[in-house]
């Protein structure tokens, strides 16, 4: 059967809960389709999962294949991977996605090898090639130090896995018009080599400061013990950890093991967010390698700003309210 | 019991850095190192010999300079080494990787593959589940901690981003493994010195794995890497006074630009 050019999105649902990620794909998968002038389609795998495939037709896709089976019901690399290749085979799309979460960098790999075609990891960005219509997938290496544009040229489906957060939910709309296709994907207890015995979910346990991607930090112009909640509620919102200067963790505000600075921890976060920290050197060189600095201080001539990429001149305390509310928003 | 746990030389990562003036990746002077997760991955399976009677071999594909850390396993306590090396492997992807280390693997026959989750150079995760499936085993990712249950079974611990699953696995099985599950034992002092003597690493070509050529380095490669580029010369930063309003705005902009929201 010859390849279509179609694009397929892998929806990955977790106890009947579609994953965000999997309607940001809908939305980059939309945007590919026009460009390739195919249709998007999409994949729902798990047991009693028909109610999930009209949610997934309202964000976009044309046809919602459906594999329904009651050994569905909990994911296993071994029964999802038969499934999803079952639904490729029979669809033949040219581009298939699957969201680079826990799962689906477990899923994708033994899917892509068993069709033997490529697939590339962790994208944060996807387009088509204007003038050979191939998928153009970038991604980051070398500790994020890299860029690179990867094709897969002769083999079909150009696979994916794509990190979460990145592309652009799309607008829901009840009114859409879309078909529901059910697959057999034949499953049988044998294919089966594992059991999951238990399974139990965590509150997210601390990480430490020099393994945050995400760092909220606070100095002393955050003014008060009190204040230092605010920092938190950023860093929850960012997905972060919070950190802070000498200043603040000889005040008591802050642990000893969150200080950053030359008598504390050297760290280089994808971003470091500096609330009411001036930036001596002995801060600074503890910091000035992360990837993106945003810093808010009410002095203009505070050093910090000599290191940010984005450097606010203001009270903290006012332009933290503010930005709940417009991440709020968001 | 028999465990091949695949181990890959990488170059430290944390370590590379950007030359401000040109925006190029400076790589000289960077270490190399065993990469973190497959330390683990060693560990993990040199307490499962500890604790039972195991032989424990590393498996390496990469060029002859990886025979520094192939004898780093050695002296960890690791019972054979082997390179798997030759010109015609390189510009492998994972596909092609994978598919050479199964051929490397089916030869050893072990009871338990253990890979680390993912390599910090390249950091796909890809290649263990990919070795798995070409060898039709059953495979478990994201491996937090390991559990003998009896001859044939493992009890392993399968974390997720809000939890973990405890599973059940036949072997022979395939698991990639988490450096947050154990802390690596140093090299032994008699161990550093046999080790780095004796002629001990076995190297691979491709007339013990007969691959053929169109399976083979960029042939057999099914992805391609079309442009590779540095994010470049950090720009000097912009400062805003401005009220407190328009600042969240810029704040988000930016954080909407990185990725970050």
């Amino acid at each position: 059967m010859s390849a279509t050019k179609d694009v397929l999105v892998f929806i990955e649902q977790r106890h009947g809960i579609i994953q965000s990620v999997s309607l940001e794909l809908l939305g980059i998968g939309a945007t590919l389709a026009t460009k390739l002038e195919s249709n998007l389609i999409a994949v729902v795998i798990g047991n009693q999962v028909i109610d999930l495939a009209k949610e997934v037709g309202s964000y976009g896709a044309k046809r919602v294949y459906v594999v329904d089976d009651p050994m569905l019901e909990t994911y296993v690399n071994e029964t999802y991977t038969k499934a999803l290749t079952a639904v490729i085979r029979e669809t033949n799309p040219d581009v298939a996605l699957v969201g680079a979460t826990a799962l689906g960098r477990d899923l994708a790999p033994r899917v892509s090898s068993r069709l033997h075609t490529g697939l590339t990891a962790d994208c944060t960005s996807l387009d088509i090639d204007e003038t050979t219509n191939q998928l153009l997938m970038t991604r980051p290496a070398f500790g994020g130090n890299l860029m690179a544009t990867i094709i897969c040229p002769d083999h079909r489906p150009q696979m994916s896995t794509v990190r979460p957060g990145v592309m652009i939910k799309p607008e829901q709309d009840k009114t859409r018009k879309f078909d529901i296709i059910t697959i057999d994907a034949n499953l049988k207890p044998s294919d089966v080599n594992v059991e999951v015995l238990e399974t139990v979910y965590e509150t997210k346990k601390r990480i430490r400061i020099e393994d945050a991607n995400v760092l909220v930090s606070a100095g002393r112009g955050i003014g008060s013990k009190e204040n230092m909640k605010q920092v938190e509620t950023l860093a929850q919102l960012l997905k972060g950890e919070v950190s802070g200067t000498r200043a603040v963790v000889d005040n008591g505000w802050l642990d000893k093991d969150r200080q950053v600075g030359q008598t504390g921890k050297t760290v280089r976060p994808d971003l470091y967010f500096a609330l009411g920290i001036s930036g001596a050197i002995q801060h600074i060189s503890g910091m000035e390698e992360s990837n993106l600095v945003i810093a808010i201080n009410r002095n203009p001539e505070a050093p910090i700003f000599e290191v940010a990429d984005v450097g606010i001149v203001g009270d903290v305390n006012k332009v933290l309210p503010e930005l709940f509310k417009q991440l709020n928003h968001h | 019991m028999k465990i091949v746990v695949c181990v890959k030389q990488v170059p430290d990562t944390s370590e590379v850095r950007i030359d401000q003036k040109t925006g190029t990746m400076i790589r000289e002077g960077v270490k190399s190192i065993i990469n973190p997760d497959d330390l683990s991955g060693l560990e993990a399976a040199l307490s499962i010999k500890d604790q039972n009677h195991a032989e424990v071999i590393a498996l390496s594909m990469g060029p002859m300079q990886a025979d520094s850390a192939m004898r780093e396993c050695l002296a960890m306590g690791v019972d054979r080494a082997i390179l798997v090396s030759d010109r015609v492997f390189a510009g492998a992807d994972t596909w092609a990787t994978s598919l050479l280390l199964s051929k490397a693997i089916a030869q050893i026959n072990p009871d338990l593959i253990i890979c680390g989750r993912q390599a910090i150079d390249g950091d796909t995760a890809q290649v263990g589940p990919q070795i798995a499936e070409h060898l039709s085993l059953p495979s478990v990712a994201y491996v937090g901690d390991i559990t003998l249950e009896n001859e044939n079974n493992l009890v392993v611990k399968r974390t997720f981003e809000n939890g973990y699953q405890l599973i059940r696995v036949k072997t022979p099985c395939l698991l990639t493994v988490l450096s947050e599950m154990n802390s690596p034992r140093y090299m032994r002092v008699g161990g550093i010195f046999s080790a780095f003597n004796d002629g001990l690493v076995e190297v691979w070509d491709n007339s013990n794995l007969n691959l053929q050529p169109e399976e083979l380095g960029l042939k057999g490669s099914p992805t391609k890497v079309k442009k590779s580029y540095t994010k470049g010369v950090k720009t000097a930063g912009k400062v805003f006074d401005v009220e407190p309003k328009e600042a969240a705005k810029v704040i988000i902009e930016k954080l909407k630009e990185s990725y970050i929201l």
